[in-house]
């Protein structure tokens, strides 16, 4: 049984101008100390699918799924109160900016331990202790001294390892990384990664990693969900991905980086992500796709798992090149 | 912070020598002068105008007087009062007790009151309760405290007769003058009833004084609060499991205090001015209303010196509430 099972999934907020669907009937599927990862433009509601299944959408979020199951338990019928013993602690989330995401007006000793006695139930002294373990874990020097250490006081990267400290207090079995490299140098950027996976390996937790960077996904995931505009348009492992794109918003991106350009201009998806109000009726993607056909605006159907699941009504049977047995080994 | 420290109290010697010549002008300015004002209705003959007025030393070139006021405060001389002729010094602390005391109780009722009542308006953003709260607030800060004094002393000591009028407390009782605030020596004279008298006596001007206030803690409170729970660390708090009361009163509230105490610190000054109006009101025996008899009477010496101590005292609390900073906000102890 998958370690976490999202079935249907829609989030819709209510805004001045109506509700504004940022999630469209997503499914999400995630084994035990599988790396999963969502990709998708800004916009595409990788986040907000989410933080609603961590319950940290504000009010105005309408939340709808036929089942949000982790680990065999519905977090979407659960109240609040029950659902806090498991994030935090099983499932646990680290975000985009580590230096505004730790609060300036705690040490970093404290912000660790308040998990530790919050889930642990541990007493100050071995709070302590299991603190300055986390912190030597995620690699930081020292860690003795940086306990009573400010987040002010230490650099971008040096935060988000203490995120990732923190994130680890709990022993969770799901970790879900939200951008946790966008914000910081490209160097440490690699760290982090390498950092995320290596413990990923060590503790055998399930890693969701979201992210807009291809070359992140190339370097850790195991399989990849691929969003656009809230919903998900295609699912492969990440190397039959990369082989072969079925739908052309994946062929797409991928032709976008700058590694896989050939031609002397780095080639661009035209037009924006649809918003509220001029969201097409069909397939979303349809008024930037260059395969477009004119049922694709009359409506659009997923296509079987050889086809990477992908939402498109014309999936791009093989990426033409190399091979043509990628889609089957889907 | 001890170099901090040298420096902020350096800046306030130029302040005070602006004060000194604001309020020895001040009240110079004022048509009338003691001399006059004391001669009353009936009037003084020119030649004893002027006898009183030269040995006041009033009658000399109003520089010349500046240089000698300055001279004496430097060798500690706050001048003596021209009415009582007491030292302005002894008075004002035989007084300030009192107006101590009145403030000390309309902040912690403004503090306790203002702050509870933003955080429920910001985590109820928008609510009925919200628009209750934040609508009381703007009304109460709007009132002119005179008038919702004498509203208040209508009702409740007139109609309903609950509290007294005026005055720290009521005749019956006489005790020594030990700590100058009314309710501790009432309950350290061991007098029965007379802490409740002292209490009933403060109830209505700590109200009147902590309107404003209070509105000015509950607004900003609000404001901060909303700007502090859209921070990503209240959704990592949130992440990690914790409880709202601990999200909202711990990580929250830790951070929304920064804006709230800078607020609650310059309301001291607007608790002196208030002072001024609410003890005229209420009789109440403290600084403002001898601030306001004493400009009444021009009685110079007074309001020289006595502005002078009260903009002092709003100096060193402005000075104590930026030394507080530090302690809620470690980004600026380690700078």
């Amino acid at each position: 049984m998958a370690l976490l099972n999202i079935q249907n999934l829609s989030v819709d907020f209510k805004t001045a101008g109506g509700l504004f669907r940022a999630v469209d009937s997503v499914d999400i599927a995630c084994e035990r100390g599988e790396i999963l990862s969502i990709v998708g433009e800004s916009g595409s509601g990788k986040s907000v699918s989410m933080l609603a299944l961590m319950g940290l959408l504000p009010w105005t979020a309408q939340i709808t799924a036929d089942k949000m199951e982790f680990d065999g338990k519905d977090l979407g019928r659960m109240s609040r109160r029950e659902r806090r013993k498991i994030i935090g602690k099983d499932i646990s989330m680290i975000f985009q900016e580590p230096i505004s995401s730790l609060n300036p007006c705690f040490t970093v000793g404290f912000q660790i331990g308040e998990v530790l006695k919050l889930h642990l139930g541990m007493d100050r002294a071995t709070r302590r202790k299991r603190s300055i373990e986390l912190l030597d874990l995620v690699g930081i020097p020292a860690p003795e001294t940086r306990l009573s250490a400010f987040p002010h006081q230490l650099s971008g990267g040096m935060n988000q390892r203490v995120m990732i400290a923190m994130a680890l207090a709990g022993d969770p079995k799901l970790l879900i990384a939200d951008e946790p490299t966008t914000a910081l140098d490209v160097t440490i950027q690699a760290q982090i990664l390498e950092l995320l996976v290596s413990l990923q390996r060590e503790k055998q937790m399930a890693l969701i990693l979201i992210t807009h960077d291809m070359g992140v996904v190339a370097e850790t995931a195991e399989r990849v969900q691929v969003q656009y505009a809230g919903q998900r348009v295609e699912e492969q492992p990440v190397l039959d991905l990369f082989e072969a794109p079925h739908h052309p918003y994946t062929s797409a991106l991928l032709a976008a980086l700058p590694e896989r350009a050939v031609g002397r201009k780095l080639p661009s998806i035209p037009g924006v992500v649809p918003g509220q109000f001029d969201r097409p009726t069909g397939c979303l993607f349809a008024p930037r796709c260059s395969f477009v056909k004119p049922d694709c605006h009359k409506g659009v159907k997923r296509q079987p798992a050889e086809l990477g699941h992908a939402l498109c009504n014309h999936p791009i049977a093989s990426s033409g090149s190399k091979t043509s047995a990628a889609g089957g080994a889907a | 912070m001890l170099y901090f420290l040298f420096k902020r109290i350096t800046l306030l010697i130029p302040t005070f020598i602006g004060i000194t010549i604001v309020a020895f002008s001040f009240v110079r300015i004022l048509p009338g002068d003691p001399v006059l004002l004391m001669a009353g209705e009936r009037g003084i003959s020119d030649e004893r105008y002027a006898r009183l007025l030269a040995e006041f030393g009033y009658d000399r070139p109003i520089w010349e007087q500046y240089l000698e006021y300055l001279n004496d405060l430097v060798h500690g001389d706050f001048g003596i009062s021209l009415v009582t002729k007491q030292p302005v010094l002894d008075e004002f602390f035989s007084l300030f007790p009192a107006t101590v005391e009145l403030s000390i109780c309309a902040l912690i009722l403004a503090t306790v009151i203002g702050i509870p009542a933003g955080i429920v308006a910001a985590t109820k953003r928008g609510s009925f309760l919200d628009q209750t709260i934040m609508g009381t607030a703007l009304v109460g800060y709007s009132m002119p405290i005179f008038w919702w004094g004498l509203l208040l002393i209508i009702v409740f000591s007139g109609i309903l007769g609950w509290t007294p009028v005026s005055g720290r407390i009521s005749l019956l009782y006489y005790f020594p003058n030990t700590t100058g605030f009314m309710l501790i020596d009432s309950l350290l004279s061991g007098q029965k009833g007379a802490f409740q008298s002292a209490l009933s006596h403060l109830i209505l001007p700590s109200i009147v004084l902590a309107t404003i206030p209070l509105a000015v803690i509950a607004r900003q409170t609000r404001s901060a609060m909303l700007e502090v729970l859209g921070e990503d660390y209240v959704r990592t708090a949130r992440a990690k499991g914790l409880s709202d009361a601990r999200v909202v009163g711990l990580h929250a509230l830790r951070n929304a205090m920064i804006p709230v105490i800078t607020v609650i610190g310059l309301s001291v000054g607007t608790l002196l001015a208030g002072a001024i109006l609410t003890e005229t009101i209420f009789s109440w025996p403290g600084i403002g209303k001898w601030m306001i008899e004493s400009i009444q009477r021009r009685d110079y010496p007074v309001v020289q010196s006595g502005l002078l101590l009260i903009a002092a005292i709003v100096m060193i609390v402005n000075l104590l509430v930026d030394l507080t900073y530090g302690l809620i906000n470690p980004r600026i102890r380690h700078q």
